[in-house]
């Protein structure tokens, strides 16, 4: 490794020895953890993970490098604002391989850390919440500081930085990589609010048989109209739900004219547009092993997650039917507005990184639209 | 579906012996296994020969048979307790196998017994080579590509025209995987027409049903196994993915492992995900763990399936240690009807639906037994060789890496470098590659010679030559390989091992060089290690001694940290003290304010040192808790029970070494009391630890370091036999080679030589002659040279003795005798080989009352707190000699413990902690009514160019035993259960030396009266027709087809007696000997064990008969009776 020394403070104070790998500076954000073991550059470029410093649990991180077609953002550059890992790997080992995932970072200007105890700030992370933080080759009490007066997360409206300046058509499916037989063609148009979209969502609308159209999040729900979807989809995005207003107001004027299939984000929407609330969890869900039950056929998925807010399930009660729930503390995973044709659900079905156990639901999404058609053409 | 009430007595199958390819990680699982179901209320009934195991223990189950693991004895079992199901998941391919038989006979449907954990179709499809290929291509899933061979010529159409199935020709290299072998037994591969049909021929052989798949080579493609788990309910999760560090070619239980993967992007191994899923759901696997095994094309990322087990496997032990996600135990709760998500994951308390997460890298490094077998083909391929594995936990791979290699106790602290160490010029010229490994007898040893030392350039050739070839040291080449400047691109292109593993120990390599420069910066030392480096191997490289080091180390602050395994990365709060060691800034050990005991485990299996051990410690483990004590669990073996995170209150993960022992002590000691450490249960390994642990003051139990070093110690024993006058064999200590020549000379030959402080008779060796003294004694100084002696002792042997085992417990002040057991063979041949009989069946009531008296006044003198294990030699039916105390617990406390019912290594643990064997109330144990019989379990199949002749060098890997009313049908019981079935009629070829003609006759004679006819060697015969009995003569091999070899050869040979002396005579009559043990013809080496299998032969009056069988719980409650 370099073999500069660098450090992380936490707001509360807290110091954690590194090394300084990627870009040099200093970088502050929400200090956030994930489980995943895999996916590290699905990570770093998915969108939602805007302005929050990110620690991968695994140890060993970067060892398949920089694979250009495995980037979750459609200008396949990072998200985060910083990175730390136990053990940057000084090699990329993979047929696929362009680049390591350091020289990546400092092209990018990722600062990051290495060599620093994940573990022990995992556990501080749980047992005191996700906090702001600062990494970089700077003083303690200077990093404390920048740490302090970095904003928090509650009430930040992350999805302005991260949404697309025009609409656009998405036509990539997952290629040799589909995990679903594939379709007759693409015979349904969906438009997809961009919130901070991963772009394997996109390819999952393609290989369930949709033309995309992607549009920037202030969109308005007459102009989406507009475009004649047969669906619309809400994405996932960073940031607190209840900060994305023009969001909320959109899914309000679209619910009942069109099925509706929210993610994440779009979950924490879609509960929000039908009146319920969402709060900020301690340290929040995030990595590719989160058992979800779906409560329609008792099966469990085991899912891909990365949010730290949550809904609020007795909020939802007379306003949508719940259909997951998180194995393990019982939170909302999946709701639906039978009425409205809407539905959706907290986790990530696309997964990239992570288990294909609910693309399922792209299928659903599909069916719905089809459902719907036929009922407006015999209208 | 939550639990099957309409089920309430299950039959669990267990895997038999510990043999190489299913060793005791079905101990693990059938433990899990009996304890979850009677967990649940079930009426549980088991069955496994192996008394070693802890699942045999007759708590675990309602009825426990110890009983020969083949048809017709489950039979009598499923007859006579009528369960409502049968669970063989967990039994390994042994139990499999048999439930499928019993299933294709249709004792199942005709008892109404269920078989759980896996359907007979499922099964079929997964094991049968074609049924799979089938299978995988109904899914879209590639397998290589392949035919299956049931003769030379069918394997030649497949590889060279293509046909029977294969599609394409597969060419050459390729791949001979024999059908339904334990660890690919017989497998290989080809690189020839003539390879190939000397090959399959072999592997033909080894298969019970004479077939072998021939199969494309994917050699240097990337390994990947995934442990998965799937329910009733099509609830489906990957406990675990495991990445072969070496590629393709060699067998997963001989490759160096790593958990998690390491080399995949996601999308790489989601894709395997989605493929074990549906290889799962195709295959129809619903109530049970499997493992799924992959080749990825590291040019393309082509996936092939290359297998998968509808069972728990030794990966899924891997995985549960590795993970904290106990498989066996889910496996059996998913059997009776449970789904995943109603069950918990004990270490979070939350669902058990979930996937495990690793924060941490687990190695896995196979251990060899190499050196037991000399003239072994050392290679490692598709068949497993390895006896035995180590695991380590670390932060990192590097620090993993070199916490596994040093808990192998193969003499390396770490990724150490061999240059000066091994012969390297040697290596690279191995010369027993250019023999006939099926039939030419091993090379004689020769003295080493003495050579200038390698060049560099040398060097470099020989490493670039030896690095291509899978072998059990190719890891330390490699590391060498890149020491003398060969760079990882090379490696690559020559090793096909992946660039991030070859980064990764060329980040070990380069940091070495800093070391010592560094040694007195806290930091820098700190990031030493923090890459694995052991404190012995920075005092090597910078000439310190171990204890210098650890100083500088303490006072620089540089310790270590423990953290905890807990299947979530930390993101759930956990109470589960399952702890590995790392330099990290946190502590999560929390060590109690209890009273509490360390009890040290035996690392990885080896010959000599296996599960009877890991039985101890689990047992004392069990004896202390229920005294209220805290047990604390230090190993490294991956297999064990020991290793289990709820057989002690903690488990500590971590290498046996001072170092690591005393990091856990110190640790320990922060809180609450260490009353002290047991060093006595987990043979050697621990046992070397007691001086220094004890130096460094760390109470141990029971017995003192001061006694065990008079017990071994040579000239203190001698004093302590003196002091009590009793005799041992003469016998002196030589001081290297001139010396041994003196002392053999002054005792007179046969001698019995061996290094000091070895276990499992390690380079041990009786020599007829000068001669052959001459030919062996530097095989004995370079192993007392590898123990860190140059001691060798040279023995009188006593020619005809019998020998006699006995395990004790003393208190200090008492002694109780827990069992005496004769050895049917000569003394000679190991103890831990030998075939054990309790109680002694041919010995008077005066020796063994002797014995006992002489093991009582050894006891007590030694001071003896705890187990004792004392061996001795009768000769003449009178003369007892005392051959070795070893004041620990022995191999055979187990057996003696399933044959007696009383739990020695409970009662002792007891003892040790403090209790009074009078407060305890135990007394000698009484001559038991019944017999038992342990026989030994011998890996020679897996190691063509091996001799099978017994000798004082222990090659033994695993036991079974036989218990009955009297001595020969338990006998008979024990060989039936070692596999071998004894003929009723035929030919018995007899070939014996000089003295055994006299004994030989009386066998020939006995084997007529039953019905057989006698084939003989000249000399053999000649004495038979002197004493009337008449027999055909046989050729020996030397003069000429057709010989005896080629009768045994083309199986118109029943049974075989040979015994042989002289080390010409002993390479005269291999082949015999390896034609037998590949025809599966019984065969014996020595006259006693010949002339007990006549008696079991005499005592089967009705062969055919149905089988009787009886549970341990049985037998106990009539021997108290």
């Amino acid at each position: 490794m370099s073999g500069v020394r660098a450090r992380l403070a936490l707001a509360d104070g807290t110091i954690f020895e590194g090394e300084a790998f990627g870009a040099a500076g200093v970088a502050t954000g929400e200090v956030v953890f994930t489980t995943g073991m895999t996916g590290y550059q699905e990570v770093l470029t998915d969108p939602s993970y805007c302005g929050q410093i990110v620690t991968m649990t695994a140890p060993e991180i970067g060892n398949t490098g920089i694979v250009a077609e495995d980037a979750e953002s459609a200008h396949e550059a990072p998200w985060v604002s910083g990175l730390i890992v136990r053990e940057a790997s000084p090699v990329a080992s993979s047929w696929r391989a362009t680049e390591t995932l350091s020289a990546w970072l400092e092209r990018h200007g990722v600062v990051a850390l290495s060599g620093l105890d994940t573990r022990r700030l995992t556990r501080h992370l749980r047992d005191h919440g996700s906090q702001n933080g600062a990494i970089g080759a700077a003083p303690p009490e200077e990093l404390v500081r920048r740490a302090c007066d970095a904003p928090s997360m509650v009430g930040l409206d992350l999805v302005a930085r991260v949404t697309p300046k025009e609409p656009y058509r998405f036509t990539e499916s997952s290629g040799v990589w589909r995990a679903t037989p594939a379709p007759t063609g693409a015979t349904r148009h969906v438009v997809a609010i961009d919130l901070g979209l991963k772009r394997n969502i996109l390819r999952c609308l393609v290989d369930a048989g949709c033309s995309v159209t992607v549009v920037p999040a202030r969109t308005t729900a007459a102009e989406i109209l507009a475009l004649d979807p047969d669906g619309v989809f809400v994405s996932n995005g960073p940031g607190d739900p209840a900060a994305v207003t023009y969001a909320i107001d959109t899914v309000k004027g679209l619910l009942g004219k069109r099925p509706i299939f929210g993610i994440c984000l779009g979950h924490q929407l879609l509960a929000i547009a039908t009146g319920a609330t969402t709060y900020k969890l301690k340290f929040g869900h995030r990595g590719l092993n989160q058992p979800v039950k779906d409560l329609a056929t008792g099966r469990v998925e085991i899912t891909t997650q990365n949010h730290g807010f949550a809904v609020d399930l007795a909020s939802l009660e007379g306003k949508a039917r719940t259909t997951h729930l998180h194995l393990n503390d019982g939170t909302s995973e999946g709701l639906e507005v039978p009425d409205l044709d809407a539905f959706s659900v907290q986790y990530h079905p696309e997964a990239a990184a992570g288990p294909h156990d609910a693309l399922y639901l792209f299928r659903r999404f599909v069916d719905r639209i089809d459902l719907a058609r036929d009922r407006r053409a015999h209208a | 579906m939550p639990r099957r009430d309409d089920l309430k007595k299950i039959l669990l199958i267990g895997s038999g012996p510990i043999v190489i390819g299913q060793a005791c990680e079905f101990d693990y699982s059938g433990t899990q296994g009996a304890k979850a179901l009677r967990a649940e209320g079930y009426e549980v009934v088991l069955v496994n020969s192996n008394p070693a195991t802890i699942m045999t223990d007759p708590e675990l189950a309602d009825r426990t048979y110890v009983e020969p693991l083949d048809v017709p004895t489950l039979r009598a079992i499923l007859e006579r307790d009528r369960p409502d199901a049968v669970l063989p998941t967990l039994g390994g391919q042994t139990a499999l196998n048999l439930a499928l038989a019993l299933h294709d006979d249709g004792t199942l449907d005709r008892l109404g017994v269920e078989l759980i954990g896996a359907s007979p179709t499922a099964i079929r499809k997964a094991e049968d080579r074609q049924l799979f290929k089938e299978a995988m291509a109904r899914i879209g899933l590639e397998c290589p590509r392949s035919g299956v061979a049931r003769s030379v010529e069918d394997a030649v159409a497949i590889v060279e025209r293509g046909e029977l199935g294969a599609g394409k020709p597969t060419g050459y290299p390729a791949l001979i995987r024999p059908s339904f072998t334990l660890g690919g037994s017989g497998g290989g591969i080809a690189t020839s027409r003539a390879d190939l049909e000397a090959r399959v021929a072999w592997a033909l052989e080894q298969s019970p049903t004479r077939e072998a798949l021939i199969e494309e080579s994917v050699l240097g493609w990337k390994e990947y196994e995934l442990e998965v788990i799937r329910d009733t309910a099509d609830n489906f999760i990957v406990v675990c993915s495991i990445e072969n560090l070496d590629p393709m070619g060699v067998h997963t239980g001989d490759s160096i492992t790593v958990a998690p993967a390491m080399t995949l992007t996601d999308r790489e191994l989601q894709r395997l995900r989605d493929a074990s899923r549906a290889v799962m759901t195709e295959i129809g696997v619903e109530t049970g763990g499997s493992n799924v095994q992959f080749a990825v094309n590291p040019a393309d990322g082509r996936v092939l399936v290359i297998e998968m087990n509808p069972r728990v496997s030794r990966s899924s032990a891997l995985a549960s240690k590795a993970t904290g996600y106990p498989i066996a135990k889910i496996a059996a709760k998913l059997a009776v009807g449970y789904r995943l998500d109603e069950l918990t994951n004990d270490i979070t308390g939350t669902s058990a639906a979930f996937e495990p997460t690793l924060d941490y890298v687990v190695v896995k490094w196979p251990r060899f037994a190499f050196e037991k077998f000399p003239g072994a083909d050392k290679r490692l391929g598709p068949q497993m060789k390895s006896v035995g594995e180590a695991m380590s936990i670390g932060r990192t791979f590097c620090q993993a890496l070199q916490k596994a290699a040093r808990s192998l106790e193969t003499g390396r602290d770490g990724i150490a470098s061999l240059i000066g160490v091994v012969d390297y010029r040697a290596l690279a010229t191995d010369g027993s590659l250019g023999r006939d490994l099926l039939m030419d007898a091993p090379p004689e040893p020769r003295a080493p010679e003495t050579l200038p030392p390698l060049s560099a350039a040398e060097l470099r050739d020989a490493l670039e030559r030896l690095v291509p070839v899978a072998s059990a040291d190719r890891l330390f080449y490699v590391a060498d390989a890149l020491r003398v400047g060969i760079t990882a691109e090379r490696l690559h292109e020559l090793t096909r091992i992946d660039p991030w593993f070859l980064a990764q120990l060329a980040r070990i390599v380069d940091h070495e060089a800093r070391i010592p420069a560094s040694l007195g910066d806290a930091r820098a030392l700190r990031e030493t290690k923090r890459l694995g480096f052991s404190d012995r191997q920075i005092a090597r490289l910078c000439e310190l001694t171990e204890a210098e080091v650890r100083v500088v180390r303490e006072r620089l602050g540089v310790r270590p940290v423990f953290g905890r395994v807990d299947t979530c990365a930390a993101e759930l709060a956990t109470t589960t003290p399952y702890l590995y060691s790392s330099y990290e800034d946190e502590s999560e050990a929390a060590p109690s304010a209890r009273r509490k005991v360390i009890i040290l485990g035996g690392g990885p299996n080896r010959i000599g040192q296996g599960i009877e051990f890991d039985y101890c410690c689990v047992h004392a483990s069990m004896a202390l808790r229920a005294m209220g004590l805290e047990t604390i669990m230090v190993n490294c073996n991956p297999e064990t029970v020991s290793t289990d995170y709820d057989t002690s209150d903690r488990l500590y993960f971590e290498p046996l070494t001072f170092e690591d022992v005393m990091a856990i002590c110190d640790e320990e000691r922060r809180s609450g009391e260490l009353v002290g450490v047991i060093v006595q249960y987990g043979g050697q390994t621990p046992l070397k630890l007691a001086v220094p642990l004890s130096r460094a003051g760390v109470p141990l139990l029971g017995t003192s370091a001061e006694a065990i070093d008079r017990a071994e110690d040579r000239g203190r024993f001698d004093q302590l036999l003196t002091k009590l006058g009793l005799k041992r064999p003469r016998g002196e200590i030589a001081r290297g080679v001139d010396e041994a020549f003196e002392v053999a000379r002054r005792i007179g030959y046969p001698v019995l030589v061996r290094p000091s402080y070895v276990l499992g008779g390690r380079a041990m060796m009786i020599c007829y002659s000068e001669r052959e003294l001459a030919a062996y004694v530097h095989v004995a100084v370079e192993a007392a040279r590898e123990a860190g002696t140059q001691n060798i002792l040279v023995d009188e042997f006593l020619k005809d003795a019998i020998e006699v085992d006995v395990d004790a417990i003393g208190d200090g002040k008492q002694l109780v005798i827990g069992g005496v057991m004769q050895h049917i063979e000569e003394a000679g041949v190991h103890s831990g080989d030998s075939t054990s009989v309790l109680p002694p069946h041919s010995l008077s009531p005066e020796v063994v009352a002797s014995i006992e008296e002489q093991t009582r006044q050894l006891g007590l003198e030694l001071g003896v707190v705890g187990l004792m294990n004392v061996q001795f030699a009768v000769q003449g039916g009178r003369e007892v000699f005392v051959i070795e105390v070893n004041p620990r617990a022995s191999r055979t406390v187990p057996f003696v413990s399933k044959a007696t019912g009383q739990p020695l290594a409970k009662v002792a643990a007891q003892v040790m902690a403090g209790r009074s064997i009078e407060e305890l109330g135990v007394r000698d144990a009484s001559t038991p009514t019944h017999v038992a019989v342990k026989e030994s379990v011998f890996p020679f199949a897996k190691f063509p160019g091996v001799d099978t002749q017994l000798g004082p060098e222990m090659r033994s890997t695993g036991e079974v035993m036989g218990i009955a009313a009297t001595f020969a049908r338990a006998f008979g019981r024990a060989i039936r259960a070692t596999n071998v079935a004894l003929p009723t009629s035929g030919r018995a070829f007899i070939s014996v030396k000089d003295d055994d003609k006299p004994a030989a006759c009386a066998i020939a004679r006995r084997l007529r009266a039953l019905g057989f006819t006698i084939v003989a060697t000249d000399g053999t015969a000649a004495a038979l027709e002197r004493a009337r009995i008449p027999a055909t003569r046989l050729k020996k091999a030397r003069d000429g087809s057709p010989h005896c070899v080629d009768a045994i050869r083309e199986g118109s040979i029943a049974l075989v007696v040979n015994t042989t002396v002289g080390a010409r005579e002993i390479r005269d009559s291999y082949s015999i000997r390896r034609a037998s043990l590949l025809s599966n013809i019984p065969y014996f080496t020595t006259m006693a064990a010949s002339l007990a299998a006549v008696d079991v032969l005499e005592a089967d009056v009705a062969p055919g008969a149905p089988r009787q069988v009886r549970s341990l719980q049985e037998w106990h409650d009539a021997g108290r009776r």
